[in-house]
């Protein structure tokens, strides 16, 4: 019982490693279940055969020292095996090839930021070549926050002052779900990503900057959907509804919230064409070109009541983001 | 150990001793410092019971329900701190210790009882600073205080602190006492070899509280100075290194974890012989394994911070160290399970939970292989597997062996009978509503949903709203428990010396024991667990 | 009680078989109690071991900023200070009452001395910026890490210090006592306990004044 209802629940196998780590999983998950049948049930036996009964005298033991010699020799035998496999598995997923795609990975509260070699930066989306081995080399600004992809079983945490690394062979195409798994504060459980797995016509698609068709999302509770549609890939809808994707993509959500609701940030329900109170005591009308000007430069303008903790998103979205983006904030009434 | 328990109907005993408020405050007698233990442990335990069930409210659904992000942190933190260090740590040794460790042994008191009064005292201004961060600002850094987070947080970390430090020097005090008490404070005949298990697990809980405890205290101490001054020792910004924060502190809080199972262990092999009217099985294996837990307890805090950035060969070398720490463990569960074989077993509530608690540990136990795998880790640590996990050793472990022991012990603390129906439905509440709970975390665990997230994907949602439903559970049976007790301390039947036919001393005097614990000094003359074959019958509680 | 300075005769306290009993336990106590501080201290000790295995360097250049002859003053001062306070528990367990009076005394002047040099001390690295992490101003040092050493030098002595102040405490009130004749051949633990105190605070300078002033 205990053994099937864990046995289909991890997620699904993003690489070979996650194969080899099922193994192991299901190996302790059979073992585990062997000794709690083997104990709990030796209690309800007898449970059942010695329970008290007038005149049913008890037998005088106090021991036996060869079961207690079997008892420490069994277990300790196997636990050894256990730790020899989980040490050869934890080693693979520790030594990054030499030829592995680097990407940097900076967490902040509460986003993270990918930088590629050719110079182009994302915000809680990396897309990385499938099949093929990637490294990220990562460090925080702020706080510790933890990088874990469930699919792929590894997860390292993120460091401010030094870097940390983590590495995987794809073999799924799709968006995999990234969570922060250090505790780091109010948004925690917004700090979300992406790793979106790429195939070879996609990654060069990717890296020439044009679009790179539809992306699956790969859901990691072991179901697998390939309809849904990227706002990465695909510019459709209204101009508002582009701008909902791309404030959802670069983290705002994390922050804010469009229902009228008090996160770290303001809500930008009815943001548009309000008048803000800023902290420096100025007070401003939320048009155009306040929005840009303190998504570039949030210290600046920080509103007042709240913290100047937004980090600038100066250089991480094109105009045609940003326009999208006005446009639903403008949208959000 | 048979010695003769002279019954004093209506006669002096440490409650009625002396009376009045203040009779009570300035007491040195241990019995009634340990009841006033248990009195403040249970207060805590409701407060951080109640942000238990806020917390699994909040998580019925995704998104906001009863509170934002910034509060949940806050209700974890002191769901946490609260259930760690005032109720869990405190419960078994400051509480039933203190009442049952000088009679058991034949004593009159503690080695230094008015050490004891200000131990106790310690502990409650530790717990006022902590419960003062409630009132003001709050704290949200988890009980676990990693920097630099703890650092930087506009919360009130600095009381909270405060308040674990001071509450530690308690815990440090108490162990000191304890130590001394079994060296020097035994009956006559009462040799090492006839000690009694609890005996035998409070000492290997002391020596572990006095020797970890100050290094717990010492970085609590370089936290606050961090905030303070900004030392920067464990602040990046200044130079510092965050990880070795969790060094330092996983080098206390490892052993904390068996500071808050050992003692449970103690009270589980105290009830089993009783309850199965057999001599213990491997007395000298569960009293030995005490110590290798102990010893072992020192050597695999890193096995916290498997991805913590750590190098590769510490994760070797405490992944391996980790696993012995099941051997010991499997011996103490083997010899529990080998004292019930061709016994004569009485099932009163004591038994029922000490069943519980061999489900539940079970369970904790064998997840915990999981988590000391290190491949295995990387995948299931900060998620809800780890919640789970120390959930089922903390709650399932300690708190089932609290319940126990509480009602093992409830005739002789007052001198009166709980009900025994009220007592086992009770018990079915919590260890259902119990498993209903958290078995569906090992789960979200696996499917990798992290642990402290306020809100959380879609897909996790049927399982998380299967455990909130669990909790109320709990809740109700930890209601029903604290309503079928006090019924009890008010018109309770009255109850014998000695109603489960035990042999250890505490049962050799009367109920409640009078003032000096012994009309006169006991005389062990034999081991305390020689239950012979026709040895079969209790008087029980019906 | 043959001894005529001690006019008090002291009852053990009841739960304890002798008033043997009860001495062996509180000896026993007190060594549990320093176990404890041992491992206060070791945490710090720590600290510093991987400081100056990670910084080799830095640590070296940031020692030769600390007083060598205040610390050697203040090591000379606390070792007199442990000779006598060892003095004042053997003239008690002789009964040589007004003698332990002077040592005791003498203990808590030195302890004061200790606390004056201290005070020096300190007030020389204040006034240099040699203050703990964030509050570090010095432009001597060139190693960004300086502030860490600085950081460590306060915490340990520190720490250390607030022992000196309790032991000072703890002392006088030994003195009280011995001045109210409470202490005598026959019941003599409050001053061996503090005494054994007092000569591990002494022990922890003696570990603290090389690590901190004699790096190699």
């Amino acid at each position: 019982m205990f053994n099937q209802a864990l046995a289909g629940s991890v997620p699904i196998q993003g690489t070979a490693v996650a194969a080899r780590w099922d193994g192991l999983w299901d190996f302790l998950l059979g073992l585990s279940a062997f000794f709690f049948v083997l104990v709990v049930g030796a209690m309800i036996y007898f449970i059942i055969a010695y329970r008290h009964r007038p005149e049913k005298k008890t037998t005088y033991l106090t021991g036996s020292h060869l079961l207690e010699a079997v008892w420490i020799a069994v277990p300790t035998l196997l636990l050894m095996i256990i730790f020899g496999w989980g040490y050869s598995i934890y080693h693979s997923m520790t030594q990054a090839p030499a030829d592995a795609y680097e990407v940097r990975v900076i967490g902040k509260q509460w986003l993270w930021t990918f930088q590629y070699d050719n110079g182009r930066t994302t915000v809680n989306e990396v897309f990385v070549p499938l099949n093929r081995p990637v490294k990220f080399v990562m460090t925080s600004e702020d706080v510790l926050h933890g990088f874990y992809i469930p699919n792929f079983r590894i997860k390292q945490d993120v460091v401010p002052g030094m870097y940390s690394s983590i590495w995987f062979q794809a073999t799924v195409p799709g968006k995999h779900q990234v969570f922060c798994t250090e505790y780091c504060g109010t948004s925690h459980s917004g700090m979300l990503a992406k790793v979106i797995v790429l195939d070879d016509a996609q990654w060069k698609a990717w890296n020439l900057n044009r679009p790179i068709g539809n992306v699956p999302e790969v859901k990691y509770s072991g179901v697998e959907e390939v309809s849904a549609q990227s706002p990465v890939a695909s510019a459709q809808g209204s101009l508002a509804e582009q701008g909902k994707a791309v404030y959802e993509k670069k983290g705002c959500v994390a922050c804010h919230s469009v229902d009228g609701t008090t996160k770290v940030g303001p809500t930008h329900k009815g943001l548009f064409g309000s008048k803000v109170e800023l902290a420096d005591g100025r007070t401003v009308v939320a048009d155009e070109n306040y929005i840009r000007n303190h998504i570039e430069n949030p210290q600046s303008s920080t509103v007042k009541g709240f913290n100047a903790v937004m980090p600038t998103f100066k250089g991480l979205i094109s105009e045609t983001e940003m326009n999208a983006l006005i446009a639903y904030i403008k949208s959000l009434k | 150990m048979a010695h003769q328990a002279t019954v004093a109907d209506g006669g002096d005993n440490y409650l009625n001793h002396s009376k009045g408020l203040m009779s009570w405050l300035t007491t040195l007698d241990h019995k009634r410092i340990g009841l006033m233990y248990l009195a403040s442990v249970l207060l805590f335990f409701l407060v951080g019971g109640i942000f238990a069930l806020l917390i699994r409210l909040e998580l019925y659904k995704s998104g906001t329900q009863i509170i934002d992000a910034n509060t949940y942190n806050r209700f974890f933190t002191y769901h946490g701190a609260i259930m760690v260090f005032l109720v869990i740590i405190p419960s078994i040794p400051a509480a039933l210790g203190n009442f049952i460790l000088p009679i058991i042994l034949g004593a009159k008191d503690v080695a230094f009882p008015r050490l004891n009064l200000a131990s106790y005292y310690i502990f409650m201004v530790g717990a006022i600073f902590a419960v003062a961060a409630l009132f003001l600002r709050g704290a949200d850094t988890g009980w676990t205080f990693y920097t630099p987070y703890s650092i930087r947080t506009n919360t009130t970390v600095i009381l909270v602190l405060t308040g674990a430090f001071i509450a530690g020097f308690s815990s440090i005090l108490t162990g000191l006492n304890f130590i001394v008490t079994i060296h020097k404070l035994r009956a006559p005949g009462l040799s090492w070899s006839r000690l009694p298990l609890f005996c035998w697990a409070l000492y290997a809980t002391s020596i572990i509280q006095v020797l970890a405890t100050p290094v717990l205290a010492i970085t609590l101490l370089l936290l606050m100075m961090e905030r303070i001054v900004g030392i920067g020792i464990f602040d990046p910004k200044l130079g510092g290194d965050p990880i070795l924060f969790q060094h330092f502190f996983w080098f206390y809080s490892h052993p904390a974890v068996y500071i808050m199972i050992l003692p449970a262990m103690g009270v589980i092999s105290e009830i089993i012989p009783v309850f199965s009217r057999k001599p213990m099985f491997g007395y000298k294996a569960i009293a030995y394994s005490s110590f290798g837990i102990a010893l072992i307890a020192f050597i695999v805090w890193g096995h916290h911070m498997f991805v913590s950035g750590q190098a590769e060969l510490a994760n070797f070398v405490f992944s391996l160290l980790t696993m012995f720490v099941a051997v010991p463990t499997g011996v103490k569960v083997f010899s529990w399970i080998g004292t019930m074989y061709k016994g004569s077993m009485h099932y009163y509530a004591p038994m029922l939970y000490v069943f519980g608690f061999l489900e539940l540990f079970t369970i904790g136990g064998l997840t915990g292989v999981f988590l000391a795998t290190l491949a295995i880790d990387v995948h299931l640590t900060q998620t809800y597997f780890v919640v789970a996990h120390f959930h089922y050793v903390m709650v399932g472990g300690t708190l089932m062996s609290l319940m126990a022991g509480l009602h093992y012990w409830f005739p002789k603390m007052f001198g009166k009978m709980y009900s025994e129906r009220s007592a086992q439905i009770s018990f079915w509440l919590i260890l259902i509503g119990f498993n209903v709970t958290f078995l569906p975390q090992f789960v979200l665990g696996a499917q990798g949903m992290p642990r402290r997230y306020w809100d959380y994907l879609p897909e996790f949602t049927t399982l998380n709203r299967i455990s909130t439903v669990g909790s109320w559970f709990i809740g109700l049976g930890f209601l029903y428990a604290a309503v079928y007790f006090y019924q009890a301390l008010r018109s309770g039947k009255k109850a014998s010396a000695n109603p489960w036919n035990a042999l250890t001393l505490e049962w050799q005097t009367p109920s409640p024991p009078p003032h000096e614990n012994f009309i006169e000094t006991p005389v062990v003359t034999s081991w305390p667990y020689e239950y012979l074959p026709e040895n079969i019958y209790m008087q029980g509680n019906s | 009680m043959s001894n005529g300075e001690t006019a008090l005769q002291h009852h053990h306290a009841h739960h304890f078989a002798s008033a043997d009993d009860e001495f062996e336990a509180s000896k026993q106590g007190m060594w549990i109690f320093l176990v404890t501080e041992v491992l206060m201290f070791g945490g710090l000790f720590v600290a510093y071991g991987i400081l100056r295995g990670l910084y080799p360097e830095m640590v070296h250049e940031a020692h030769k900023l600390l007083a060598v002859k205040m610390g050697a003053i203040n090591t000379v001062v606390l070792i007199s200070s442990s000779i006598t306070m060892a003095l004042a528990v053997s003239s008690t367990q002789k009964g040589q009452r007004s003698r332990a009076i002077m040592y005791l005394v003498a203990t808590i002047l030195f302890a004061c001395c200790f606390l004056v040099v201290k005070y020096f001390e300190y007030s020389a690295k204040f006034h240099h910026g040699l203050l703990p992490g964030a509050h570090f101003v010095n432009d001597e040092l060139k190693d960004p890490k300086s502030p860490l050493f600085f950081s460590l030098y306060f915490m340990m002595t520190g720490l250390h210090m607030i022992h000196v102040l309790l032991g000072m405490g703890v002392i006088g009130w030994v003195l009280r006592r011995t001045i109210r004749r409470e202490f005598g051949p026959s019941f003599y633990t409050p001053v061996e306990l503090v005494g054994f105190y007092w000569h591990f605070v002494d022990l922890v300078w003696i570990y603290l004044f090389p690590l901190l002033y004699l790096v190699g």
